[in-house]
């Protein structure tokens, strides 16, 4: 087990979230859409030059900016 | 007594295509979030009592993140709770987020009927639902719906009656995740199969270098259709219209009118050569009616078909992923391709769909490149019907400088405006096969739309030109504006009514120019001037509306001053 944030892993690979560094606001957009501390997430894919990231959260695909995908802290294996 | 029926739920589950079921009211429906940026109304019966129903825009908590969001939570804020039902729209294949606010709705006290919508889409995902369980858990009547095929809104109408006020313990957020979680595994199964096409497809488009082939090639393929329709309809009804059945008509007035000088002069205009030039008389009954029907409406209607293929098949939103990273730097994020998207078509829906960006400055930024930068489907009809004669690459340049504008006005702004742009947070729908009455139900909208809009001004210029030019108050300008047309952007001095006239709408411009016989720089010029330095009257009130005076002062400025400093440029640059 160990802890890095949703830019550092595969496309591919699976984490639970464990944080969220950032503002209140922050966590209430993510909180609302199905991402909070606990959750089970799939990253799906990476784009190049700091481009956003796709993840799969339950049956959403959802895309998050660069910036806010590094602030999302998971657990993976 | 229920009163009123508000239309709630996440973005993209299918409210409008509800709403439209239940009232009859045609509203416009696209497959991403955020279609519905202002709410909409209309009544049904139930008993021979008329009930009010409001769509509002989707969201997914009630505590809004955006412009639009806002609206939907303020409205149910201000909603009494005794008289008013809610129908909480959901989307049955991904129902564990759509309960979030579902049961939100549910504790704060709102009577709540949930309808679980796309239940036809449920089945080939494998997924099903127990939904007299769920209606047992949740305590309020749930119907499944098919709301595009209109299965299931009977049964929907009839349990209205049912919901009532529940008292169910206010949840922190963190726990009313749990409590869904446990909801699905009880309520939900899922049926593990192979992938399907169309999943396969999803796949590859969140995925960087399949997704940017995909996109290149969707966009080549979309502005070539797009060329191909519009074509296809100036040379095969609208131009055989105009010119085998209208004319004639025409031609037998002219012979009623002869001797009415006044009112030759306003319905058919000025005779070239003898003879009606629909390009050119400049008449209220030949020029204007030509212009909007023949140069502009088949491109508006090609245009518009193939963005709703786009829009319901859901492909935009992946769009915003590839763009996103490019879309910074101009201080927008990737969403913001939607509004500048819908901008090609007429820049007022494009602006106010800037309504789903989270902040002032992005909806500030993107509202000022959509009416600088984005040529409406009128401009570019003039555009082409001005240049196209001397070939694409003069057609090409004007596109270049206007683009090439948007990007250095948008890098400029990112840089000097105060604040910084929020960062994509976008769901991202799954692809959906719209079936083809939807469509052009939209088409119909849009074109509808168009035609109320845009035709009464067309016939409001070309009168006011016609009225001028007749009593010979067109001198006056002409002396006024002299030294800083010709020696600033090197053009004659009548080019004048063109461009005052270009404020009203860009496209009566055409019939105004042509007579002039400008040079080719010339005409460059001018239509690049018209491109951007003022928006038309529509726009300037919808920026007025969504931006605020402050904000459209701010944008005039940016506009005029751009204007004059590109179109200063283009005359020295360029050797005539």
């Amino acid at each position: 087990m160990r802890k890095i944030s949703l830019v550092q892993m595969d496309a591919g690979q699976k984490g639970k979230v464990v944080e969220i560094l950032g503002g209140a606001g922050l966590k209430q957009r993510l909180l609302v859409m199905g991402i909070y501390p606990g959750r089970e997430i799939t990253k799906l894919s990476q784009f190049i030059l700091r481009g956003p990231v796709a993840v799969k959260v339950g049956r959403s695909v959802l895309a998050l900016g660069f910036g806010m995908a590094g602030k999302i802290i998971l657990e993976v294996e | 007594m229920i009163k009123k029926i508000f239309l709630v739920g996440n973005p993209n589950v299918g409210k409008s295509v509800v709403f439209s079921r239940l009232t009859g009211v045609q509203v416009i429906v696209s497959n991403y979030p955020g279609t519905t940026v202002e709410f909409s109304r209309g009544y049904f019966k139930i008993n021979e009592e008329k009930i009010e129903v409001i769509d509002l825009p989707g969201t997914y908590s009630l505590e809004p993140t955006s412009s639009a969001e806002e609206v939907a939570v303020s409205l149910l804020k201000e909603a009494n709770k005794e008289e008013s039902v809610i129908i909480n729209v959901v989307d049955a294949t991904n129902l564990e987020r759509n309960l979030f606010l579902t049961l939100q709705l549910i504790e704060e006290g709102y009577p709540v009927v949930v309808c679980l919508n796309m239940c036809d889409d449920m089945v080939h995902r494998g997924i099903s639902i127990d939904i007299k369980k769920l209606e047992e858990i949740l305590e309020v009547p749930v119907i499944s719906t098919c709301a595009v095929t209109g299965l299931g809104i009977k049964l929907l109408r009839e349990r209205i009656n049912e919901a009532k006020t529940k008292s169910r313990a206010k949840l922190s957020h963190q726990a009313r995740w749990q409590e869904i979680g446990k909801i699905i595994e009880e309520v939900q199964k899922l049926k593990h199969r192979h992938h399907t096409w169309r999943e396969l497809l999803e796949d590859i488009s969140v995925r960087p270098l399949p997704g940017l082939f995909m996109a290149g090639a969707v966009i080549y393929l979309s502005f070539k259709l797009v060329r191909f329709l519009g074509e296809l309809l100036i040379n095969k009804i609208f131009d055989p219209l105009f010119f085998n059945f209208y004319q004639p008509l025409l031609e037998k007035l002219i012979l009623i009118l002869k001797d009415h000088k006044f009112l030759f002069h306003l319905l058919i205009g000025e005779l070239i050569q003898g003879k009606i030039d629909f390009k050119q008389s400049l008449g209220l009954l030949t020029t204007a009616p030509y212009i909007e029907f023949a140069m502009v409406l088949p491109y508006l209607m090609s245009f518009y078909f193939i963005l709703s293929i786009l829009e319901d098949i859901g492909y935009l939103p992946r769009l915003a992923i590839l763009l996103d990273n490019f879309l910074h730097r101009l201080g927008l994020h990737g969403f913001a391709i939607i509004p500048l998207l819908l901008g090609f078509g007429c820049n007022v829906p494009g602006i106010l769909a800037t309504r789903t960006l989270e902040s002032k400055r992005e909806r500030f930024i993107a509202a000022v490149l959509i009416s600088l930068g984005i040529p409406c489907v009128p401009l570019q009809a003039m555009i082409f019907g001005l240049l196209g004669k001397f070939g694409g690459l003069y057609v090409f340049s004007v596109y270049l400088v206007l683009f090439s504008l948007l990007l250095i006005l948008g890098i400029i702004l990112n840089r000097t405006l105060r604040g910084y742009s929020p960062e994509l947070l976008l769901e991202i729908p799954p692809y959906r096969i719209p079936p083809l009455f939807m469509l052009i139900k939209k088409l119909y909208l849009r074109i509808k739309a168009f035609i109320f809009d845009a035709l009464p001004v067309v016939l409001l210029g070309v009168l006011v030109i016609n009225i001028l030019n007749f009593f010979k108050l067109f001198d006056f300008f002409t002396s006024i504006f002299k030294p800083f047309l010709t020696k600033l952007f090197g053009l004659p001095k009548e080019s004048i009514f063109a461009l005052l006239i270009g404020f009203l709408r860009k496209d009566i411009a055409v019939g105004l120019l042509i007579p002039l016989n400008l040079s080719i720089k010339q005409l460059l010029i001018s239509t690049v001037l018209l491109g951007l330095s003022f928006p038309c009257i529509a726009t300037f009130i919808i920026l007025l509306k969504e931006l605020g005076f402050k904000a459209l002062l701010k944008a005039t400025a940016i506009m005029l001053g751009v204007g004059i400093i590109v179109g200063g440029i283009l005359n020295l640059g360029i050797r005539g």
